[in-house]
């Protein structure tokens, strides 16, 4: 078996992974990422949205072009990166084993940076298996990132950002958005996104959740109902015709490998849920296994491009301290502090305040 | 269905390929998911589940939830959102837990 060796692996080359990758080269380790996709970036590779905040956090630039400028940062600072290749297995004695073309290979390394992302969550309701219902990225994956449309007529569950950002790209790609279900009294999502795609003409149904997808071999059409103290309340059915549904009912973190590298789980509602713990540096329970991005805590974009800083820096900390390792960290962690003040921070926030008190 | 004019994307499509759906010519690209053209062709349901036989077809696009799996050049269980389309690929809906052919030498 082929064998590689390497002082700081990073799985994932999502926006978290090139960013540990990056700042981890900066202070002079040898990095080597490796991402199961064909191309580089994870979801940003959809993302056609401007993104928000401050001028040196990307802000006003959209996902598909921050995506280029992260990997071609990586590759100019020295990462070698692997695509087509996937981490299957984490080993105590610091080794790593991966998998291209079903070929598998192993990695020496000092420190590991898992940057997995997330998954979409399913909702239950009658029907939810018939082809046609796709979760937002799916859908995001399609239109953006291949061209294809999967249907005509599109009902999205979820009102939140993703639900409002999918529905305003479903229109510009050509998709008819009958409505846009939300289970809270509210909307979900940031205003911006709310006005873009109430100028549309898109109602949003606030106090409703889906009932059930009709069809038969694939969506025809859904029923929804009123919510009342969340309860769905018998009589208020409303059939809707369409070909698709989405399903924007938030994220999971996607913990598998952390799991396996026996990692402490807990679970923090905030953060989507079943999480590995971790500290201020982003080192999980087991000493030299890091983490970044939405696979340490659901959040965005930005947030995950600041951990992977911080991750990169812990990393090659640990390995080798330095004043500059140090000095980087601390700077991203009053920048992420910075950035969460805002209001949509506030669950992240309390989720890891949440997280950082459970001692592993 | 393809998307051939966007506001803000540009679709550079690899070389057309000819890929193969229960045995019927379909026109796919080079670069892009076996579920991405089957999709665009119309193709929905891409495999039955083993128990209640319900039709199954593309959820998550990023090899996680293995709702699509399809049987590929007589491999079962094959995620057709992760592999990409090659010339003369023979694409099958799945059903059940697929059939794996043992050949000799294994």
């Amino acid at each position: 078996m082929k064998k590689l060796s390497t002082q700081i692996l990073v799985v994932g080359a999502g926006p978290a992974g090139l960013s540990s990758a990056i700042t981890a080269c900066e202070l002079g380790a040898k990095v080597l990422v490796c991402d199961e996709n064909p191309e580089p970036g994870g979801q940003l590779i959809k993302q056609t949205h401007k993104f928000f905040g401050a001028e040196q956090h990307y802000c006003g630039i959209r996902g598909i072009t921050i995506r280029k400028i992260l990997y071609e940062k990586a590759k100019e600072k020295g990462a070698e990166i692997l695509l087509n290749t996937s981490c299957v297995g984490l080993y105590e004695e610091k080794v790593a084993l991966l998998v291209q073309d079903e070929e598998s290979f192993e990695v020496k390394f000092d420190c590991v940076i898992v940057s997995t992302g997330a998954r979409e969550n399913m909702l239950l309701f009658d029907g939810n298996d018939l082809p046609g219902i796709y979760g937002a990225g799916a859908l995001q994956t399609l239109m953006n990132v291949y061209g294809v449309l999967p249907g005509k007529k599109m009902l999205m569950i979820g009102s939140g950002n993703i639900g409002l950002i999918v529905s305003y790209q479903a229109v510009q790609a050509g998709i008819e958005v009958v409505g846009i279900v939300e289970a809270l009294p509210h909307i979900g999502g940031y205003l911006v996104h709310a006005q873009k795609v109430r100028r549309l003409g898109i109602p949003i149904y606030t106090c409703h959740t889906i009932k059930e997808a009709i069809g038969k071999e694939h969506v025809e059409g859904a029923i929804i109902w009123r919510l009342e103290n969340w309860k769905p309340i018998e009589g208020t059915e409303k059939e809707i015709e369409c070909d698709i549904i989405c399903l924007a009912a938030g994220l999971s973190p996607s913990i598998e490998l952390l799991e396996q590298a026996g990692c402490k789980i807990v679970y923090v509602p905030e953060l989507g849920g079943r999480v590995p713990w971790h500290d201020e540096f982003m080192e999980t329970s087991q000493k030299g296994i890091f983490v970044a991005g939405d696979a340490s805590g659901i959040e965005e974009a930005v947030t995950a491009i600041l951990e992977g800083r911080i991750a990169g820096a812990a990393a090659v900390n640990r390995i080798n301290p330095t004043v500059k390792a140090v000095k980087i960290i601390k700077e991203t962690q009053k920048d992420i502090e910075e950035f969460r003040k805002g209001p949509f921070g506030e669950k992240p926030r309390k989720g890891k305040q949440k997280l950082f008190s459970y001692y592993p | 269905m393809r998307i051939w004019e966007h506001p803000i994307l540009e679709f550079k499509r690899g070389k057309k390929v000819k890929i193969y759906f229960e045995g019927k010519e379909i026109e796919a690209y080079e670069g892009e998911s076996v579920a991405a053209a089957l999709i665009a062709s119309g193709i929905k349901v891409l495999r039955y589940s083993p128990k209640m036989k319900r039709p199954r077809g593309l959820f998550c696009a990023i090899g996680k939830c293995s709702s699509c799996l399809m049987e590929i050049d007589g491999k079962p269980n094959q995620m057709a959102c992760m592999i990409r389309v090659k010339e003369g690929m023979q694409i099958r809906r799945q059903k059940g837990k697929g059939n794996v052919k043992l050949n000799e030498k294994t």
